[in-house]
């Protein structure tokens, strides 16, 4: 497996808000993560990504434990993530902010740009048109040069999906990439999520549209309290009683 | 004008002319940890550490000058690494109180260090700074601000500046970009302080206190931080209007002193409301400005 939670735990004060989660990825999978609100999901990705470690349990990515290291080395090692909240860099561009996503992919020592080498401007050249490609991939090209901050919300999510995807990273994670789009972003976000487990990436998909995540989902897990209640394919942990109980529920009853 | 003319106001403002070049390295030593988001205010400090070895050296060593300011210049970058490690850790306002704290205990290590003739401090350092100097050192320091705009590290910079956890979690060590950035400002600070000391013939403690580091920040501010060449702006302005407010308060009859404490006060605030970005971006605002007048008319 590429990527596996072992008995994950994390605390806070006494809440456990992630509770023993296990779970497996393997590459090239989407592995989809649900649960009603509060249920552990970003905290999940939160752990996963480093920005806080776990209280216990390990994880593991291609064999060596990445819990408790700092989050710009678990990058390093190939995960990177987008935001609930969208986090994008609001007075960078675009593509400037796809290119601080491609940090890791560069390399670009500053002396040379300092003695003005021609083999500087060539690899800025290529980044910044490898910037443009990724942003044409999730389909934002022509907005390239315009500031973050002046972006649609949708459009905002585009670009965090195109800057994580910007170091290609082993394994992308994704809090609720459709959060606020039209059906027809949705539509094509659910397009380019297969096209990037295609090429090979591993996702790991927190998202509420319960429709997107029973399409493009390999695996789905699903949490409630910080524990895992179900595992499964799709159509698996669609007829699970538990999820229907604890997730589902509200609208099988209506 | 005759040239014996043009010599009378040379002598009269080239002191002015140094100033304004110190000042501008003194500022873009604040501006370049402020570039990733981080507010030191120990650089007095590392001016000190500056001026101190180079006059140490002058004194004792018959090394060339130009030796003397590469250890001014190293030196208090390789200070400013002990004391990036723990003090980066903290943001905001704690690494502002941090930093200050440094400052004084600097300051005050020199006011007691008999070597250095404690509070008085060294006098009858020989003049060795010509203006060029001082202007060939702003101008490296530009250059290397420069070209770290725009290049995979200033990208780096401005991640960490607009949100640190993020751009960490795009691979970006945030740690050594701070700590790369403080040693960068530390050293623009130790050389301004080796030229200043062999330009005004002397080195004391209270060159070195807090006003002086505050004198620095409101350069940045005035002139702007969003553009690397800000607070040179806000140097040259600010070292040059007490020379005009000096001819005009000789006129109207007034004391200069508390008149110039009184402008700087007044030009601070108004450019705080008025053009948070400095006076560097006034050129900008009235191009936006005509434009916009300009597709009005249009429309």
């Amino acid at each position: 497996m590429l990527l596996s939670l072992q008995g994950v735990r994390r605390t806070f004060g006494g809440l456990a808000a992630v509770d023993g989660v296990s779970l497996e990825v393997g590459t090239g999978e989407v592995h989809g993560l649900i649960g009603p609100n509060g249920a552990g999901k970003t905290t999940l990705l939160n752990l996963v990504s480093g920005l806080i470690p776990p209280t216990s349990g390990a994880i593991v990515l291609d064999g060596e434990r990445i819990d408790g290291l700092a989050s710009h080395v678990i990058a390093a090692r190939g995960i990177t993530r987008t935001y609930q909240n969208i986090r994008l860099f609001p007075a960078l561009t675009a593509a400037d902010n796809v290119l601080v996503g491609a940090h890791l992919k560069r390399h670009a020592p500053l002396w040379r740009r300092m003695a003005f080498l021609p083999s500087a401007a060539t690899e800025e050249r290529a980044a910044r048109e490898a910037a443009v490609a990724l942003l044409e991939r999730v389909g934002m090209s022509e907005r390239a040069h315009e500031r973050a901050s002046n972006l649609s919300y949708g459009e905002q999510r585009r670009v965090e999906i195109a800057r994580a995807l910007a170091s290609s990273p082993r394994v992308m994670l994704l809090d609720e990439p459709t959060a606020g789009m039209n059906p027809g972003e949705v539509t094509a976000i659910a397009d380019l999520i297969r096209g990037v487990a295609r090429a090979g990436h591993s996702v790991l998909l927190v998202e509420h549209n319960v429709k997107l995540v029973m399409a493009v989902c390999d695996r789905i897990t699903v949490l409630d309290f910080g524990k895992v209640i179900a595992d499964g394919t799709p159509a698996e942990v669609g007829r699970d009683p538990a999820v229907i109980a604890a997730y589902l529920g509200g609208e099988a009853a209506a | 004008m005759t040239s014996s003319a043009l010599q009378d106001l040379w002598l009269t403002y080239q002191s002015t002319v140094a100033f304004i070049g110190l000042n501008g390295l003194l500022a873009l030593s604040v501006y370049t940890t402020l570039s990733c988001g981080q507010l030191s205010l120990a650089q007095a400090a590392f001016m000190a550490i500056g001026a101190y070895a180079s006059a140490i050296l002058t004194f004792h060593s018959g090394l060339p000058f130009v030796v003397n300011l590469a250890v001014a210049t190293l030196l208090p970058a390789l200070v400013s690494v002990p004391l990036g490690l723990p003090v980066l850790r903290l943001k905001g306002v704690f690494l502002a109180i941090a930093t200050i704290g440094f400052g004084e205990v600097v300051r005050i290590f020199f006011v007691n260090l008999d070597y250095t003739n404690g509070a008085l401090g060294l006098t009858a350092v020989p003049q060795r700074t010509s203006i060029w100097m001082i202007y060939a050192a702003l101008g490296a320091a530009l250059f290397v601000l420069w070209r770290i705009r725009g290049s995979r590290a200033g990208y780096a910079l401005e991640a960490i500046r607009e949100d640190e956890p993020a751009a960490r979690t795009m691979g970006i060590d945030a740690a050594r970009y701070k700590l790369a950035m403080l040693a960068l400002g530390a050293a623009f600070a130790g050389l301004a302080g080796a030229l200043e000391a062999h330009y005004t013939y002397m080195v004391s403690p209270s060159t070195y206190s807090f006003t002086r580091v505050v004198d620095m920040l409101v350069y940045a501010v005035v002139g702007g931080t969003s553009v690397f060449y800000g607070p040179v702006v806000g140097a040259a302005f600010l070292t040059a209007l007490p020379e005009v407010l000096r001819e005009i308060s000789a006129r109207v009859g007034l004391a200069p002193g508390p008149l110039r404490l009184f402008v700087n006060g007044a030009v601070l605030l108004v450019v705080i409301l008025f053009l948070p970005e400095g006076i560097s971006s006034l050129p900008r605002r009235i191009r936006d400005r005509l434009r916009a007048r300009r597709e009005a008319h249009a429309a």
